[in-house]
């Protein structure tokens, strides 16, 4: 990876606020990251954390009201995507930028032969006529691992196992060449033996076009297998960004610390007792202007109950957003 | 090991569900959920059982807790055989074993306080004449309850809802412990849980099994969550018992084809180990199990298959000290 390179996508300063009958959900509150050519990027995090906000935000689905992109900018190519029409956002949305979503059965239209939802995108974006982007539908189901896809192209989401929904969601992701896919959790509701199948097709596949990958999950053990760089978030905010070998070797934000030591590891045989973090996660409505881990930090300052720590960057490479690490206190 | 010390023995359990037939009429069959499964439960340990879904880990919880009268096989707690009792006699019986459920959203009645629901099961006793609990020995057993599981007494008379997931599964804990249980069935009690807050509740499971003795039957698809709550493991495919020993045994020396794949696709969080390691990727998926098989159930997927795989079904045999294994590599018993 060559980090001289020129990032395809750029988000600086990302929030993204729900009106809701409690009051505002902060739901993504000042995120910023870069993507580069070819490069896998994790994103993890709890659930509630913002994850799935940020990348809806990126392709501007959220659902609005409630929610509304109140600050930021999203540069894709150097355009701005935020204030894109949607017109041009469509030319990209699904072309150029594809998403996989978490639950395949939900994410393909039940009514419809697979053949006619992946043509319609080929149709739409590539101009290919109907039969050619057939014939380029079998081929990236082909790629993706599905037997007999001359066969099976023409048949109903049911008919498909969970597994070979997600296949089919790949290919489908996939077919127009994009350069960046956002797999939104592909593989949580997939058995293990199934998981291992779908993140080595999606690997091999995305290694072979070239496309940047920006990978959202909950698993520990899934980006730390896939993925170049991590952003780990908590409460709408990444609290670490980094190489994935450096944070999983020496995390520095308490939390990502918190987080690896409370995973229990089938490779170790120190049968003590699992660490935890204390406390709940917090309630992300009205979040107070302060770091939103110190109630359950063990290392929480006086400072981190009145101000959100400053980010600091390492020449490593590392960003780490915690007072401990910042020099101006 | 004496007889004595075994709380729970299953033999042969086995759970069919029909489908077809009847007023819709359409092709007649049976979902062969849990096709033979034995094991035995010492007092004080954890049985962990794992496998993809649909494998019948959670059927079988259910059949041994008589939720779902099993087809055929016996369930015997302290000796007693509970597929062979009346509705009367089950509820006094089924006293012993209670059960934690997966999704701390569904299994809690949303119109119920948490102090409610906590004090539903001696309730419950107490009109059948089982239990005999004043109101006030309730409502104190109710406090002392909650405290134990981490939530304040001040929280009995509020609402589900008002609960985080995690808090939520610590009032299903404190209603399965209610009545002072030696077994407790605890139905991927923590998959639903962010890792922070399972690594919270994993730890209260050992505390509690510490402080009352209890005997866990410990159902979950994660292997690392498995590994680290069991004495033993049983590792289940469509429907059967393939491999059972000892945790630590079972994750050093793995016997079975599907045990040696299932441990090779689980992730783990090291980026060092995961670029070294070599996985076993199976091929398909877990076959359907509405048809009765004649050879190994997992004939289909395995790497190392032979031709009398698919004639005769592998017993599971202890091969080793503890260590049994249904597969023909190792021995040659089947059915």
């Amino acid at each position: 990876m060559e980090m001289t390179e020129a990032p395809i996508l750029q988000v600086k300063d990302l929030r993204t606020y729900f009106n809701t009958d409690e009051g505002v959900v902060k739901a993504v509150d000042g995120v910023s990251f870069e993507l580069r050519k070819g490069e896998t990027l994790g994103i993890v995090g709890e659930s509630g954390s913002g994850k799935s906000v940020t990348n809806l935000s990126v392709i501007n689905m959220i659902p609005s009201p409630p929610g509304r992109i109140v600050g930021g900018e999203i540069f894709y190519h150097g355009k701005d995507l935020l204030k894109m029409p949607t017109s041009e956002i469509r030319q990209i949305r699904g072309n150029k930028i594809s998403m996989i979503f978490q639950d395949p059965m939900t994410s393909l239209n039940p009514f419809l032969r697979i053949s006619t939802q992946m043509i319609e995108t080929i149709v739409l974006h590539q101009g290919l006529d109907k039969k050619a982007a057939k014939e380029k539908a079998i081929e990236m189901l082909k790629l993706a691992g599905i037997p007999s896809p001359e066969k099976r192209i023409d048949q109903y989401p049911h008919q498909f196992s969970g597994g070979m929904r997600q296949r089919v969601m790949i290919a489908m992701g996939l077919s127009c060449n994009p350069e960046i896919l956002i797999a939104d959790e592909p593989t949580s509701a997939l058995d293990v033996t199934i998981q291992a199948q779908i993140l080595d097709i999606m690997k091999d596949l995305t290694n072979r076009l070239g496309t940047a990958v920006i990978l959202i999950t909950h698993s520990l053990g899934v980006v730390a297998g896939t993925c170049d760089t991590i952003c780990v978030m908590y409460a709408g905010r990444f609290v670490e960004r980094g190489p994935t070998d450096l944070i999983f070797e020496s995390p520095m934000h308490p939390y990502t610390q918190g987080l690896i030591k409370s995973v229990p590891r089938l490779d170790r045989k120190d049968c003590g007792r699992l660490s935890s973090i204390r406390g709940q996660p917090p309630n992300v409505i009205d979040l107070p202007d302060c770091c939103p881990f110190y109630p359950r930090c063990d290392k929480a300052m006086d400072i981190c109950k009145r101000k959100y720590p400053a980010w600091k960057t390492f020449d490593n490479g590392r960003t780490v957003g915690c007072w401990l690490y910042s020099e101006e206190r | 090991m004496a007889e004595n010390d075994i709380l729970l023995d299953v033999k042969n359990l086995k759970m069919h569900f029909p489908f077809g037939g009847g007023f819709l009429g359409g092709k007649k069959g049976y979902i062969y959920a849990v096709d033979g499964v034995d094991f035995q439960l010492k007092k004080g340990e954890t049985l962990g059982l794992v496998g993809e879904s649909g494998c019948g880990k959670s059927t079988t919880a259910r059949a041994v807790a008589q939720l779902h009268r099993p087809t055929s096989g016996e369930v015997l707690l302290n000796g007693k055989d509970l597929t062979q009792l009346k509705d009367k006699d089950l509820i006094a019986a089924r006293k012993g074993m209670q059960m934690v459920f997966q999704d701390p959203y569904a299994s809690l009645n949303p119109r119920m306080t948490s102090g409610d629901i906590i004090a539903e099961p001696m309730r419950i006793y107490n009109t059948h004449g089982i239990l005999h609990m004043s109101k006030h020995e309730m409502d104190e057993r109710v406090e002392q309850l909650m405290e134990r599981v981490g939530l304040s007494r001040f929280f009995r008379n509020r609402f589900p809802h008002e609960f985080s997931g995690g808090q939520r599964q610590r009032i299903g804990i404190a209603r399965a412990l209610a009545l002072r249980p030696e077994l407790i069935l605890c139905d991927e009690a923590v998959s639903a849980l962010d890792v922070s807050i399972q690594a919270q509740i994993l730890n209260l499971f050992k505390d509690l099994q510490e402080e009352f003795g209890l005997t866990y039957l410990f159902i979950a698809h994660d292997l690392a969550v498995i590994e680290y709550i069991s004495t033993r493991v049983a590792v289940m495919y469509l429907g059967i018992i393939a491999e059972l020993s000892g945790s630590t045994d079972l994750y050093k020396k793995p016997m079975h084809p599907y045990t040696q794949a299932l441990l090779s696709a689980a992730p783990i969080p090291d980026p060092q180990v995961e670029k070294t390691r070599k996985r076993i990727i199976l091929t398909g998926d877990v076959p359907s199990p509405d048809k009765a098989r004649t050879g190994c159930y997992f004939y289909d997927r395995c790497w190392k298959r032979m031709d009398k795989c698919c004639q005769r079904k592998p017993k599971l045999v202890e091969v080793e000290s503890g260590h049994q294994v249904a597969c023909f590599l190792y021995h040659d018993q089947g059915i």
